[in-house]
């Protein structure tokens, strides 16, 4: 328990913050300080994989460490559609994932928003589209924002939230 | 019986329907292991499909090969029987490629009604980019029936940031009778967008096969491609290469033993590896210039050369990352509550492991010793005498142990890597290879060996491409460590292993 303690201690408390893309906004502060102040620290996010190569996965998950702290901003990953605001999709949509993506938005309570992450999740990636794959999340239901890169890093898929937000 | 060019001791063999039985028979008594198995339509050149199973043994590997009768029903003899793992692999080719196994069981795997029953993807004549509505169809798995069994489905949308899949358990009360899997839903047609794709850009998609072994993929997808086009690359490549599959392994590592922790009711576990992650794949960012190495292995070499700058920094990185696992190490050794969840959780007997083929992590967790990087190295691994970890125990705790040791030899490698000065050409000319040669790559990923079968087409394009991810041996392993578990105890087990949904569905 000491050494438990003694670790906690020693790392200390390590979440960054992380500047906004967005230049035209009057104040530029923090990321995660934007997100709290449209959010008001109650975002609940369903993470759907449709068929994604499990990179984009990896970074999503590391916005659960402490470096970027989302829980800290309010922002959780819950585990049933039915208690989500938004979904974050990744990967081309597979055809055998075609419909349960398509359930699986349909179980969020409206209003609901839809973020495609990754190149594959915006345009279908080095995929495409295929017998086995429908290629980007838009063409399988309407999508409010796409973040692009193989995979793309964890502050840009916290920025493409956030500014799925602003636009809604 | 002729050689085929790879990257490991490699040997071809062509033999009929009734010895590619026989063969199989002869080298499970000699103690080999099923890798891989895979057919080929080849009606355009003489008339026939073609099946392939690839085999580990001591010697190394060895590859059958048999051809069907030309016009009559493609059918070949199932060797589900003697390894059992070849029974979703069979099942496979008969969804992609029509030719079936005299095996009963003719289910869909990859096939879950996106395209029609009668249309095969993977044969000559079938044009990938034809679309079809799907139709779904119901899927007969195996009822228990008995005085207060219940079945509780799950997925394929999991409660996490997973990949999708079906479990299938029977149980009665929190007990698990019998779980069965569904997978394939994340079915790409990757083997079919090889085919559109030239050998100089394979790699890219072969990197994403599986995210997470996105180095082991690309560097046995080049190793197939150098072997057919008879080159290799620059030994300061072949360091980098190492340099960034050890990197790959240390970061799956630390996220799994966080997840672990997590599972099991310590977020402490979580918080602490997920930090130490992140802090690596900065490392990596500064270093080869991503966090994650998609792109890093190409064809002849590598993309970048380290900065000057990044021996010291990864070094230094390695002293605090070490110092920081040992910490956390002990902390978990004497947990007592997380030693409880570990321990006796998900066993896997040797003997179970041993029959079913066990191979990679998994494997050397329940005393299955084989490694890649140990019993057959490639350069630069054997120049650095990689030592084998296993365990005996077969429990979650044995593949928790088992990634710790691994975290630490890998250290170990990562530092001889840097100490060996080689400078020179981190890339060569890879030459295209003529048409028809087939060629195997196989890297050990940290997941278990992952293999590329690639075989050229005219004017350097890809003529069949099958790449094969550890998960498909390791995947029937789970179906059997779950059993007389409880249900909660299920996302721990199933995280011990953390097997490949993208990589397994192709």
């Amino acid at each position: 328990m000491i050494d438990t303690l003694s670790r906690m201690m020693r790392t200390g408390i390590l979440t960054e913050t992380f500047p906004t893309r967005n230049a035209a906004s009057p104040q530029v502060e923090g990321l995660q300080r934007d997100l709290r102040k449209i959010l008001g620290r109650a975002l609940c996010i369903r993470h759907v994989d449709a068929g994604s190569c499990n990179g984009c996965e990896l970074e999503i998950q590391a916005l659960n460490n402490p470096y970027y702290n989302l829980e800290g901003v309010g922002i959780k990953f819950v585990a049933s559609p039915r208690h989500a605001d938004l979904l974050l999709v990744t990967g081309p949509v597979s055809a055998n994932m075609e419909e349960a993506l398509k359930r699986t938005l349909d179980a969020v309570p409206d209003p609901k928003l839809v973020v495609a992450v990754g190149d594959c999740g915006a345009c279908g990636g080095v995929f495409g589209n295929n017998y086995a794959s429908r290629g980007a999340v838009a063409n399988v239901i309407p999508v409010h924002r796409t973040v692009t890169g193989c995979p793309p890093n964890p502050a840009a898929i916290l920025e493409a939230i956030r500014s799925a937000f602003i636009e809604a | 019986m002729h050689e085929l060019p790879s990257n490991l001791p490699c040997k071809c063999t062509k033999v009929g329907a009734l010895h590619w039985r026989r063969a199989a028979e002869k080298l499970h008594a000699a103690g080999g292991r099923l890798l891989t198995l895979w057919g080929a339509d080849d009606r355009d050149r003489d008339g026939r499909f073609r099946i392939y199973a690839a085999y580990l043994l001591n010697e190394g590997v060895a590859v059958f090969e048999h051809q069907m009768e030309q016009g009559a029903k493609p059918t070949y003899p199932s060797l589900a029987e003697i390894f059992p793992c070849a029974l979703h692999l069979e099942r496979a080719v008969h969804d992609l490629l029509g030719i079936a196994s005299m095996e009963p069981d003719h289910r869909g795997w990859l096939r879950h009604g996106g395209w029609p029953q009668t249309v095969f993807p993977l044969r000559r004549d079938f044009n990938g980019n034809s679309q079809f509505s799907i139709e779904s169809q119901p899927y007969a798995f195996v009822q228990v029936e008995g005085d207060g069994v219940h079945e509780i489905a799950v997925g394929p949308v999991h409660a996490g940031t997973i990949e999708p899949g079906h479990f299938r358990f029977s149980v009665v009360g929190e007990k698990v009778l019998r779980l069965e899997e569904r997978l394939g839903y994340t079915h790409k047609g990757v083997s079919k967008r090889f085919e559109e794709m030239s050998q100089k850009e394979g790699h890219r998609l072969a990197a994403r096969l599986s995210g997470d072994s996105a180095v082991a993929f690309s560097w046995a997808y080049c190793a197939a491609l150098e072997a057919i086009a008879r080159t290799t690359c620059p030994l300061r490549a072949a360091n980098l290469r190492a340099l960034a599959l050890e990197h790959e392994r240390l970061a799956n590592h630390l996220g799994d033993l966080g997840a672990l922790g997590n599972d099991a009711g310590f977020a402490f576990g979580l918080t602490q590896f997920s930090r130490m992650k992140e802090d690596l794949l900065r490392v990596n960012e500064a270093a080869f210039g991503a966090r994650y190495l998609f792109d890093f292995v190409q064809p002849g070499g590598v993309a970048v050369d380290l900065p000057e700058s990044a021996p010291r920094l990864l070094l230094d990185h390695y002293l605090v990352l070490e110092e920081g696992v040992s910490c956390l190490r002990a902390i978990y050794d004497n947990h007592a509550g997380l030693q409880d969840r570990f321990r006796e959780a998900g066993v896997l007997r040797q003997e179970l492991a041993e029959k079913l083929g066990a191979i990679g992590l998994a494997g050397r967790a329940s005393g299955v010793p084989i490694d890649l990087r140990v019993d057959y190295p490639c350069s630069p691994y054997d120049r650095l005498k990689p030592k084998l970890v296993t365990q005996t125990t077969g429990d979650v705790g044995a593949r928790v142990q088992v990634r710790f040791d691994e975290i630490f030899e890998s250290l170990r490698l990562c530092r001889m890597l840097l100490q060996d000065s080689a400078s020179g050409p981190i890339q060569t000319d890879c030459p295209l290879a003529t048409p028809g040669q087939l060629g195997l790559g196989l890297i050990e990923a940290w997941r278990g060996p992952v293999v590329i079968a690639l075989e050229s087409g005219p004017d350097g394009t890809i003529r069949r491409c099958h790449a094969h991810d550890p998960s498909w041996q390791n995947w029937p392993l789970l179906e059997y460590a779950i059993l007389g578990n409880i249900v909660p105890d299920f996302p721990l087990i199933n995280k011990s292993f953390n097997l490949s949904y993208s990589g397994h569905d192709g």
